[in-house]
């Protein structure tokens, strides 16, 4: 008898195929998909829980283990791949109730630590690191919060800056701590009180706020297209840095 | 996942001519022949996959197919079943979307003595925003000028940008990074305080100011904080998360009176009537023009073109697209993500299978993906993945070997951090990139006052048009956003202190249905969009589509030939 299988069912023959567990229910899917493809190619539509689809917005936290290993891991489905009998489920939310704070109370006197004030609970953190094996962006999670502790807000910029604020730190933390938007108030803090608007761009606001280049670009602005792609063309280009 | 062993092969030709390179600096491509070069090459100018509209105050113009089907669609909502005196909410001024040009419109708003409501069809700040990466343009140092700013924009976008809105998103611009860093935006800073800033693709100054390559997440999250703390100290801005709008509703002098809005996740009707409506939606990376992938967020869907088209508002430049030069093109799993062009700002060089450079890696964004697709597709000089895609090298060590060890780990942490997950150390080895869907150029027609044609709606942010012309630059969506969204909500609430509405109607969707029907488009889809439809479904119980038909696209490709 002749072989009838197709060139598309060979290529199919070739696919290894995964078990993977959504909340618990198996599914048999590709191997190369990452979490939230998987979840599409098993069917579902998502709303929660997706948003860049490219690891910068934090939307898509989930927890995972396997079947043969109750290890509890952390990722975002956008950026892990699935594995063989991966047991999946989503994070969307977590309830983190902020403090009230007006960015202008925040402005610290000298000596005072303001992250202490807003956020008294953070000294009972007793360094169980939970939240830096939890964070998906590998950041020292609990170091910035001992650096907020300490009032070292500088510390607390460079080590969470890269923070995408999935909350998945305040969802493992035993003390109810919520170092993503602990660090986003040391971060604001920084940003408005400890650092200044540079006077190069304070002078070109005014600048500009004087009406000084207005005739100039009031010029370019009639000036006809033959003209302008003639100023474009040779305009002076400044080597990159 | 490394590189399999024949693209390394092609990696040690890159690997050999550095020493070349390092002496070599490739030239622009002169005025004359990049017009060529683009109409050749741009998908913007394959006329086959464009139509022209025909309902609508776009009639007779061009779109693309996926534009014009959403465009061209049916509305979600039948206006007799719904009782427009029945209003949940009641407020000055709507925004419609959380990115960075509504949540700026919403915090104006409120500050210009607006009740604001601020709806979002995801989570507050889920926008293409979060996304960027590379940076902010404002022409704030003592060697530049907005007149310089003004000139790149306008050549960018090929002399086709309206220049009163240029002039304004230069003008603004100084002003709006001052404005976030009040806010407790951490810019990158030189060691005497002044901003670090680094050059762009088409931009003859260095003015781009960036946040390492978080910029736009550490704009989006500033906002979105400041959103949520004045909504918690009780200040007249409040917002509504996975409830998009489906429906503007008008008054019956024919201006803006509000919106229908849908709970995602419930399905429940609800009405706005708002004396003014700010549209913040965004772009439409995922209709997938033909049929690219893209770096846009899941609720990139067009969503607001259609909402301001059913109330006859004009769009402009519709008909083109940004296609990001550098999008991966390996390893499939992140197919058509951003690389950053601050990858390039940075000194590394665009480098064709053979480890030639082929065109100057800082071209306006147009003209270097034009280059690439012709140096895979008429050249054959690109490299094809196991699954069939094409690219070229993205040579990023020349990053360290050029500014000192250490520069891409500081510079970009976010790209690092993206390749080391699936095993490339980008410090070490070069990425592979083809162009991807990235920005939608054009958008609803507005004034610099971010006013539209249509009494009492503003746009601003990416689903505005004209201020790009029809090509937009590095660093110029970002201050877009702050620029026109700081201007909608301050007209917003301006107009919204003048106005007497009317008796709210949704004659307009019914005119809308009356025309679909004369023009035998009926069949067409149900528009908004709201959400791309991935979800696979080989065997689905019939009348199970939870959000209408599925996209053609899929992110999760065709498990018969990508996941071999």
């Amino acid at each position: 008898m002749a072989d009838t299988t197709t060139v598309k069912e060979k290529a199919e023959q070739k696919i290894r195929m995964l078990d993977i567990y959504v909340t618990g229910k198996r599914y048999k899917v590709p191997e190369g998909l990452t979490i939230q493809t998987a979840l599409e190619y098993c069917g579902y539509n998502i709303i929660r829980s997706c948003g860049c689809r490219a690891g910068f917005c934090g939307a898509c936290g989930t927890i995972y283990n396997f079947t043969h290993d109750p290890t509890i891991r952390y990722g975002l489905a956008c950026q892990t791949r699935v594995e063989q009998n991966m047991v999946i489920t989503q994070i969307p939310f977590f309830p983190a109730a902020q403090p009230l704070y007006n960015l202008e109370d925040l402005k610290p006197e000298e000596g005072e630590n303001k992250l202490l004030t807003l956020y008294p609970d953070i000294i009972t953190c007793f360094g169980c690191n939970n939240c830096t094996k939890t964070c998906p962006q590998d950041l020292e999670v609990m170091e910035f919060i001992s650096d907020a502790i300490r009032g070292d807000i500088e510390k607390v910029y460079q080590k969470s800056f890269d923070c995408l604020m999935c909350g998945l730190c305040a969802a493992r933390c035993p003390q109810g701590l919520q170092p993503y938007n602990i660090a986003l108030a040391a971060r604001r803090l920084r940003g408005a009180h400890l650092t200044t608007r540079p006077q190069h761009n304070v002078d070109r606001t005014k600048e500009i706020e004087k009406g000084e280049l207005d005739s100039e670009i009031e010029k370019l602005k009639k000036a006809d297209e033959a003209e302008l792609r003639r100023r474009y063309a040779t305009r002076e280009i400044e080597p990159a840095l | 996942m490394p590189y399999p062993a024949y693209m390394e092969e092609s990696i040690h030709k890159v690997e050999a001519t550095r020493p070349r390179r390092l002496e070599e600096t490739f030239s622009r491509i002169p005025e004359a022949e990049r017009e060529g070069l683009v109409n050749e090459f741009h998908p913007d100018y394959k006329k086959e996959y464009l139509r022209e509209l025909k309902i609508g105050p776009n009639k007779g113009s061009p779109a693309p197919d996926e534009i014009a089907d959403l465009l061209e669609g049916n509305s979600r909502i039948n206006p007799d079943e719904v009782n427009l005196d029945d209003v949940d909410y009641d407020v000055d001024v709507l925004v419609i979307g959380c990115g960075g040009a509504g949540g700026a419109a919403a915090l104006l708003a409120e500050e210009n003595g607006a009740r604001v409501l601020l709806v979002t069809k995801l989570r507050l700040g889920d926008a293409n925003t979060i996304g960027a990466q590379a940076g902010t343009q404002a022409a704030d140092r003592p060697n530049d000028s907005p007149i310089l700013h003004y000139l790149d924009v306008m050549g960018g976008g090929h002399f086709t940008n309206d220049p009163d809105l240029v002039e304004t998103l230069v003008k603004d611009a100084p002003d709006a990074i001052g404005w976030l860093e009040s806010l407790g935006v951490n810019w990158d800073k030189e060691p005497d305080g002044s901003y670090h800033e680094l050059s762009g693709g088409g931009t003859c100054r260095r003015r781009m100011h960036s946040c390492r390559d978080y910029t736009g997440l550490e704009e989006m999250r500033v906002i979105r904080d400041e959103i949520r703390q004045r909504h918690m100290h009780g200040r007249t801005l409040d917002f509504v998360e996975f409830q998009p709008a489906i429906e503007l509703i008008l008054d019956d002098k024919g201006q803006v009176a509000g919106a229908m809005l849908m709970n995602l996740e419930t399905g429940e009707m609800t009405i706005v009537r708002a004396k003014a409506v700010v549209i913040a939606t965004g772009g439409m990376g995922r209709i997938h023009i033909q049929g690219f992938p893209t770096t846009n967020h899941y609720g990139a869907t067009a969503d607001g073109l259609v909402l301001a088209y059913r109330v006859g508002c004009p769009l402009i430049h519709i008909d083109t697209m940004q296609y990001h030069p550098t999008g991966a093109a390996f390893p499939v799993q992140i197919l058509g993500l951003l690389i950053t062009e601050k990858v390039r700002t940075l000194s590394a060089q665009v480098i064709n299978r053979d480890g030639d450079q082929f065109v100057h890696p800082l071209e306006a964004r147009d003209t270097e993906a034009s280059a690439i697709i012709r140096e895979c597709k008429q050249r054959g000089k690109g490299i094809t993945t196991p699954t069939g895609e094409v690219g070229v090298w993205l040579d990023s060590p020349m990053i360290d070997i050029i500014r000192g060890e250490g520069t891409i780990v500081r510079e970009l942490p976010a790209m690092v951090r993206q390749f080391a997950r699936f095993d490339i150390d980008i410090t070490k080895e070069p990425m592979l990139v083809y162009p991807t869907l990235h920005y939608q150029n054009g958008g609803i027609m507005i004034k610099a006052d971010a006013s539209t044609p249509v009494p009492g709606l503003f746009a601003a942010g990416e689903c505005e048009g004209g201020v790009h012309g029809r090509n937009r630059l590095i660093g110029n969506s970002t201050l877009d956003l702050f620029v026109f969204g700081r201007r909608a909500g301050k007209s917003a609430a301006k107009w919204a202190r003048e106005v007497k509405l009317g008796k709210l109607t949704l004659d307009h969707v019914r005119k809308w249905q009356h025309e679909i029907k004369e023009a035998g488009l009926e069949s067409r889809l149900v528009s908004p969009m709201l959400l791309p439809n991935y979800a696979r479904h080989e065997k689905p119980v019939p009348g199970f589509h939870p959000l209408g038909e599925a996209t053609a696209y899929t992110p999760f490709g065709d498990a018969t030939s990508r996941w071999i």
